[in-house]
């Protein structure tokens, strides 16, 4: 019986103990016709040996083609110590910290976290993490209405340049509560937002705008006149953020005169593998000023009876274990695991290891671009500055060109069309530091093929 | 015990009212309800000229293991907030009556003082609750 | 023995970062330049693997103590989930790469969704949600959904037992509705005519878990959901005490309409120090169509994604991808060693652990919140007479739990039975561990009555004693500052 102990003998002291004839008589208030007595959809166990051959079968099946998307979620390397120690069975199996003096391990790595995403995002309060960074958005859009005051009309402008799916779960997550999100288009041609696109909501009451640094497009916005412009007409403002690319942008709390008032974004890069998709976690920070209005979970660092630093769950009256139908958020269980890869991670880094990638996926990417648009039929779409992405455009349909590279190993990018399109055949490319010159050349090369 | 003053009015949520001799009312929780509470860490006033009704959620006070509600006793519009408890939240558990009030109204409805509790009313309710 | 912070570990100009090839330049405007390094640490690969390895030491965890959580279902990790779950095509697949190289993983997600289906009675389910709370949020978004659609725009209102978990009546709120809240008996089952007075045509539905946070089945099951049906409400299930039942009882035979389940508790994906979770939803025919996206299908033998184009009605996206990817992976893993007979073995044995140990406890002269009833797979023990007797209350004895090497029950919660611990064993213990938690509690009874003091002070053996959460939460220290004490 895999993973129960009991034996017969246990079994029937058990029994004796409970005073009850057998196994079955425990189930007696579930009314008999309610009871079921097999699973027969359910197939017959596997052995750990025959479960391991079939999802080896199920890997070898998928591969392991060349990555060249982005999109929200990058590839990185990940130094081998960062999950050797997250999978010691006291992170991976310990439970969220609520009893803090069996849980010191987690809490206090947990403050380091905060300690890092609040210094490396320019802020000054950090969360212990969200779900991923599109339902952080929408939780920063909830925040910033309860945490704007004069503002009542509930209204987000959201410029088209930000991820299209963040947009999408921030409406799903958010309209019940009947936020507006007012849509911002971006320069044609160029890609990014500027203020004269903001220009027709000046003077209304808007609760937040939304900056999205580097955008959707890999483009790099001009934070400082858009974050001046929200606040000059009265709104928060909501950065979202690639962590990586704040090792050599400038942060979200020194843009424009004042800096942003909630900061988010997705954390993958720190440390988490591309994984199918998840887990990821969602990073949050903010303005001291904000803090009770920050949902999820909070560290602090207090004493002891002895006088002794230790670290604790703190201001959880906002959540929804106290607060219940007045909490800031119905989050309870967050991304522990992936933000104890993160802090790793970062520390195994430092800022001068996020130089060094931030800067190799810069340059890859200029070369990813460079060899692709040599060939017939490939062009960029927006020149301006960008972080490891671009969008090139084709001279035919995406979503057959896609699918030729990856029958030849290869994951060439993401389709842009459905999202966006005004942009024709648009595809979204990525180089990280992970993909070499010989990754580039072969991606050319199986492009060529294809394009002829 | 909790000390209920016999001057005050109560609502059954656990505020106190003093009628204040220029018709302005002040209104903070009572001591069974700080008592409730525990240490409190931090408390939110309502903005000087807010207008409240009655009934309406106007405060919140937090402990560490619960934060509730405080709802204005009467409608009116706020006249002033206890800027004090900012730095130092835990006046309302030494001295709820006193240097611990919350904020002062000017009632607009002189009608709704005769819903309050007198103290004798607000005792029964205090010793339902155990 | 503290722990210094990692920064307190960092000097100017260590790094680990000789694994980095030294690249060129960045390249960025000089506006938008970074001008100031982050205060990240300054360590060498040795100083961090010792300093988050140690750190890993001051943790009470599955693998090294008992954790009797009630409502956390607390049960072992299997290693071979992690094992297989990392296989790096997995690890290393984007979730945005087309489906015809992904039909291994899409395979495993599809027979995901058909064994959850299997067990829970239900016609469809989205593995998307990422947690339960958030399977909560989809579950009260499609019940609004379905009330919208047939132009039922009155239904606002959801009801929630008293003794729910917090994350109901918070979700409610998220959703727009007004929480209605009703009691429960003395018994432990619901206010039938309380209900029937709650229910009405403002009613969206009700929020429930069976067995509820009490630890009881709630018998009258059927009527419950023919009240609310009649109505005109529609039923949610909390799945959070899946592993009662699983194999014995289903919510879709129960009447309910939407499910979530905690697939870090039932399916014993791991905890990791607070999530990742997986709230997966399961919807019977009236929801299928508001399903959150995307979905697992199959067209013969592909499978592929299924988006807003196949569910046009859907609530929407929930997540930037598919959920929490890796975690359905070891949901899958688990599910598939078990098998059939394994899966009812769950609830037996979960039964049986908790059960016995009930009645251990009571043998012990502790009092059970209620007597009368049979415990599902938790129940709960209250410290009211030790609290007035003694003046020990519930957060004393958990305290001391530590010091004799288990980790404490939940405790306050259910907020409806005072000074309560709600313990759950598991089905993974061995009769020889729950024996010796009987034994720590005989202990620390008998210190309650002959040392208070000493269980007023606990712990004492772990690496900080009780901590100060008033001066927490009152002098806010959330991020070192090398400048303060």
């Amino acid at each position: 019986m895999p993973f129960i102990p009991h034996t017969d003998t246990d079994v029937a002291e058990m029994l004796a103990v409970i005073g009850a004839p057998s196994i079955d008589a425990l189930f007696e208030e579930i009314p008999a016709e309610l009871r079921i007595h097999s699973l027969p959809g359910i197939p017959e166990a596997l052995t750990e040996m025959q479960v391991g051959r079939l999802m080896q079968a199920r890997a070898l099946r998928d591969g392991r083609p060349l990555n060249f998307i982005g999109a929200g979620a990058y590839e990185h390397h990940i130094p081998a110590a960062v999950w050797a120690i997250v999978t010691r069975g006291e992170f991976y199996s310990a439970y969220t910290p609520y009893q803090a003096e069996a849980s010191q391990g987690t809490l206090q790595l947990l403050y380091e976290y905060q300690t890092m995403m609040a210094s490396l995002t320019g802020m000054q309060v950090s969360n212990a993490s969200l779900y991923d960074g599109a339902s952080a958005l929408a939780e920063a859009c909830l925040m910033s209405v309860r945490a704007h005051r004069r503002s009542t009309s509930r209204r987000i402008l959201v410029p088209a340049a930000v991820n299209p799916t963040y947009l999408q779960v921030a409406r799903a997550i958010a309209g019940g509560q009947k936020l507006n999100f007012e849509v911002i288009p971006y320069e044609p041609g160029v890609g990014t937002t500027t203020t004269a696109a903001l220009e027709k909501y000046r003077g209304q009451d808007i609760t937040a705008v939304v900056i999205q640094q580097p955008n959707f497009f890999g483009l790099l916005e001009d934070v400082d006149a858009l974050t001046d412009w929200g606040h000059a007409n009265g709104a928060q403002v909501i950065a979202v953020v690639n962590p990586l690319s704040l090792a050599i942008l400038k942060p979200p709390g020194e843009w424009g005169a004042k800096g942003v008032d909630i900061v988010v974004g997705e954390g993958q890069p720190l440390g988490v593998p591309l994984s199918s998709g998840g887990p990821y976690f969602g990073f949050m920070t903010a303005r001291m000023e904000h803090v009770r209005q920050m949902p999820g979970r909070i560290i602090g660092r207090t004493v002891d009876l002895d006088g002794k630093p230790g670290y604790t769950l703190t201001l959880q009256a906002r959540e929804q274990h106290i607060r219940r139908s007045k909490a800031t958020s119905n989050i309870c269980t967050n991304q522990g695991l992936l933000v104890t890869a993160a802090t790793i991670h970062m520390s195994l880094l430092g800022a001068a290891g996020f130089e060094r990638v931030a800067a190799a996926c810069q340059i890859q990417t200029r070369s990813l671009v460079a060899a692709l648009t040599k060939i017939k039929g490939v062009k960029l779409a927006f020149g301006g500055p960008r972080f490891h992405e671009a969008v090139l455009q084709l001279d035919r349909e995406v979503a057959g060109v896609l699918e030729a590279l990856a029958q030849r190993g290869i994951v060439g990018g993401y389709d842009l069309s459905r999202a966006y399109p005004e942009l024709g055949n648009a595809l979204l490319v990525c180089a990280t530091e992970t993909r070499t010159d010989e990754d580039v050349a072969a991606y050319e090369a199986a492009l060529r093929q294809v394009m002829t | 015990m909790a000390t209920i003053p016999p001057n005050l009015k109560y609502l059954d949520s656990h505020e106190w009212v003093r009628v204040e001799s220029d018709g302005t009312v002040t209104v903070g929780i009572s001591d069974h309800a700080q008592s409730a509470l525990g240490d409190l860490v931090f408390v939110e006033v309502p903005e000087v000229g807010k207008s409240l009704a009655k009934g309406a959620a106007a405060a919140v006070v937090e402990s560490v293991k619960a934060a509730s509600d405080v709802y204005s006793p009467l409608t009116g519009a706020v006249l002033a907030s206890n800027g004090a408890l900012a730095g130092a939240p835990e006046l309302v558990n030494t001295d709820p009556y006193g240097e611990g009030w919350l904020f002062k109204l000017k009632p607009s409805n002189n009608g709704e003082l005769a819903q309050l509790l007198d103290a004798a009313a607000y005792e029964k309710v205090v010793a339902e609750a155990h | 023995m503290t722990e210094s912070l990692i920064f307190q570990h960092s000097r100017a100009g260590r790094s680990a970062t000789g694994q980095y090839p030294q690249a060129g330049e960045a390249d960025v405007p000089e506006g938008l330049r970074r001008t100031r390094r982050p205060a990240l640490p300054e360590v060498s690969e040795l100083q961090a693997v010792r300093h988050f390895t140690r750190l890993s030491q001051l943790n009470f965890s599955i693998d090294t103590q008992f954790y009797p959580l009630g409502s956390c279902t607390m049960k072992y990790n299997p290693r071979a989930c992690n094992a297989f779950a990392m296989l790096p095509e997995f690890l290393g697949r984007h979730p945005l790469a087309p489906a015809s190289v992904g039909q291994g993983f899409l395979a495993c997600m599809y027979e995901l969704q058909d064994m959850l289906k299997e067990v829970t009675g239900m016609k469809g389910v989205s593995l998307t949600p990422m947690a339960g709370a958030q399977g909560e949020f989809a579950g009260v978004a499609m019940i609004q959904a379905y009330h919208r659609a047939r132009g039922d725009l009155a239904r606002t209102q959801i009801i929630v037992p008293d003794a729910a978990h917090g994350t109901n009546p918070a979700t409610a709120t998220m959703c727009g509705c007004t929480v209605i809240e009703i009691p429960s008996l003395p018994n432990g089952d619901i206010d039938l005519e309380a209900l029937q007075g709650a229910v009405g045509p403002q009613t969206a539905g009700i929020m429930l878990t069976n067995p509820s946070t009490l630890g009881v089945f709630e018998r009258r099951i059927k009527q419950v959901a023919q009240i609310v049906h009649d109505a005109g409400g529609l039923l949610y299930y909390d799945g959070a005490n899946l592993n009662a039942i699983l194999g014995k009882v289903r919510p879709g035979d129960m009447g309910f309409d939407v499910i979530h389940m905690n697939l870090h508790k039932t399916f014993s994906t791991p905890h990791g120090g607070g999530g990742p979770g997986s709230g997966a939803v399961g919807v019977g025919q009236r929801l299928l169509p508001f399903m959150p996206i995307p979905v697992v299908g199959r067209d013969g033998e592909r499978y592929r994604w299924l988006d807003e184009r196949d569910l046009p009605q859907t609530i929407g996206r929930l997540s930037a991808f598919m959920g929490n990817a890796g975690v359905l992976l070891r949901a899958y893993i688990y599910m598939r060693m078990l098998g059939r007979a394994g899966m009812q073995r769950v609830a037996e044995y979960s039964s049986l652990n908790a059960n016995y140990l009930l009645a251990k406890l009571r043998q012990a002269g502790f009092d059970a919140a209620y007597p009368q009833r049979r415990a599902s797979h938790e129940f709960i023990l209250t410290m009211k007479r030790q609290a007035r007797d003694l003046g020990i209350n519930a957060m004393d004895f958990a305290k001391r739990l530590l010091d004799y090497g288990f980790h404490a029950p939940t405790t306050y919660f259910p907020l409806l039975v005072p000074e309560c611990l709600l313990i759950e064993p598991t089905e993974t213990e061995a009769k020889q561990e729950l024996d010796g938690f009987v034994d720590a509690l005989i202990a620390i009874q008998r210190e309650a009555e002959q040392d208070p003091a000493k269980v007023k002070g606990a712990p004492y053996t772990l690496p900080v004693r009780r901590l100060d959460d008033v001066r927490a939460a009152k002098q806010l220290n959330l991020v070192y500052d090398p400048t303060r004490i």
